[in-house]
């Protein structure tokens, strides 16, 4: 004779199987679903690439204190932040290359961002496509990679505002930041606390601003 | 009585002497120092050799009748702020920055790349050499015959660095690096004391040469 207390017992635990074992088939159909939804969504196309145009490069030479144009073609992004920031990553580039003419090591990482802001007018406005700050944010690898030396740091920051200048016209003054921060020289010579012109006599003279 | 006229005999004396010359006072600026070291020239950091060819070229200037102020005698760290306050309280007629590169050849001069601005009697401290730009200009030109005339090679340029801009004198950042140019027989290292040498020499000649152009006291 079973007790009546155990037979009720197994009645609850066999309905309390049958209503997990319901749950856990609806759980899986939604597995399933959600695992179809998400195939559906994934991407079909291949990714972009930008297309290849020409840039100009002022490349710096430490041999004769210059710095020269060099045409380059290669892909550029559409947004202006992005170009200026892959233009000058090709510059330092050519700088980490092994026979380079100005060498600095880091290459195009060392370009963590570029930021392009509007400079206001004397009324405190900023007029849409007018004159814009590109504040150069490098990466403390490459400022505590970079040789010092009065002219080797001159050069550097010349062709860093030279190339701006070739290839965004738009921008007038440049700012640098090391890892995000104010620093005070490049390597322990060029002063990085000032704004650089970089309009073609401004440049020809390495015309800044405190 | 004989006191009284003693005095007045010594007075026309001193009357009669022939006026002073007026002093000449080149600001010497070895760069770096202290904690700061400067670039790794191999065999010695940036602020020893610049300290040392300071040492030179005071001994050189002052033989010729220079009054040189330095902005540091011993390796001593020295704030860009306070070698303007030095130079600056000198009155001097040429102020020069010293440096030493291992990259490029020659002698690289710069003067600071501020605009040039009209002179006024309050200067803003950051850009103090605004006013002076063009006589820095004038004294780059003449330090750059005198070390072509010497056949050390010369480049030119401006830059923002930080102490020259502040400076109320006409100064000019003189970085000294391997002579490598392609007419020398051999290059000279940094090192070679006929190379240093000829620079010095160069640079004093340059300095004589300026003290027969410049305006007394200092002033533009």
């Amino acid at each position: 004779m079973i007790p009546r207390h155990q037979t009720v017992l197994f009645i609850v635990l066999l309905a309390a199987s049958a209503i997990m074992g319901v749950l856990l088939w609806n759980q899986l159909r939604r597995s399933h679903d959600r695992l179809l939804h998400g195939e559906d969504s994934a991407p079909t196309q291949a990714p972009q690439v930008a297309a290849a145009e020409q840039a100009t490069l002022m490349v710096a030479n430490d041999a004769d204190n210059t710095v020269q144009p060099r045409l380059l073609t290669l892909p550029l992004p559409q947004n202006p932040e992005a170009r200026a920031r892959a233009i000058l990553g090709k510059l330092l580039d050519l700088y980490a290359a092994p026979i380079a003419t100005h060498s600095v090591p880091g290459g195009a990482s060392s370009i963590a961002q570029v930021f392009l802001l509007p400079i206001a007018n004397s009324k405190g406005s900023a007029p849409p496509n007018g004159p814009e700050l590109a504040v150069v944010n490098l990466t403390s690898s490459f400022v505590t990679g970079h040789p010092s030396g009065l002219e080797t740091e001159s050069l550097t920051v010349l062709s860093i505002c030279s190339t701006l200048d070739a290839n965004l016209p738009q921008v007038k003054e440049v700012r640098f930041l090391v890892d995000g921060q104010p620093r005070a020289t490049l390597a322990g010579h060029a002063d990085l606390t000032r704004t650089y012109l970089t309009n073609e006599d401004a440049v020809a003279a390495g015309g800044s601003r405190p | 009585m004989a006191t009284v006229a003693a005095l007045a005999a010594s007075a026309a004396t001193f009357a009669q002497a022939p006026p002073a010359a007026p002093r000449f006072v080149v600001v010497l600026d070895p760069a770096h120092g202290g904690d700061d070291a400067g670039a790794n020239l191999g065999s010695q950091p940036e602020k020893a050799y610049t300290l040392a060819f300071g040492v030179r070229l005071r001994s050189l200037l002052a033989a010729r009748g220079f009054t040189v102020v330095t902005t540091r005698e011993s390796d001593d760290s020295v704030e860009p702020d306070h070698r303007a306050e030095i130079a600056d309280h000198a009155n001097a007629q040429a102020c020069l920055s010293l440096h030493a590169a291992e990259s490029g050849s020659g002698v690289h001069l710069f003067v600071s790349s501020l605009a040039p601005a009209q002179d006024a009697h309050f200067l803003a401290w950051k850009t103090a050499q605004a006013s002076w730009i063009l006589r820095s200009l004038s004294l780059a030109g003449v330090v750059n015959s005198a070390l072509s005339h010497a056949t050390v090679p010369v480049t030119l340029g401006r830059t923002a660095l930080p102490g020259i801009d502040s400076m109320t004198c006409p100064a000019v950042a003189i970085e000294i690096a391997p002579d490598r140019s392609p007419d020398a027989s051999e290059s000279a290292g940094l090192d070679d004391p006929d190379y240093q040498a000829r620079v010095a020499d160069a640079l004093a000649a340059a300095l004589v040469e300026w003290r027969s152009q410049a305006p007394p006291g200092g002033q533009q």
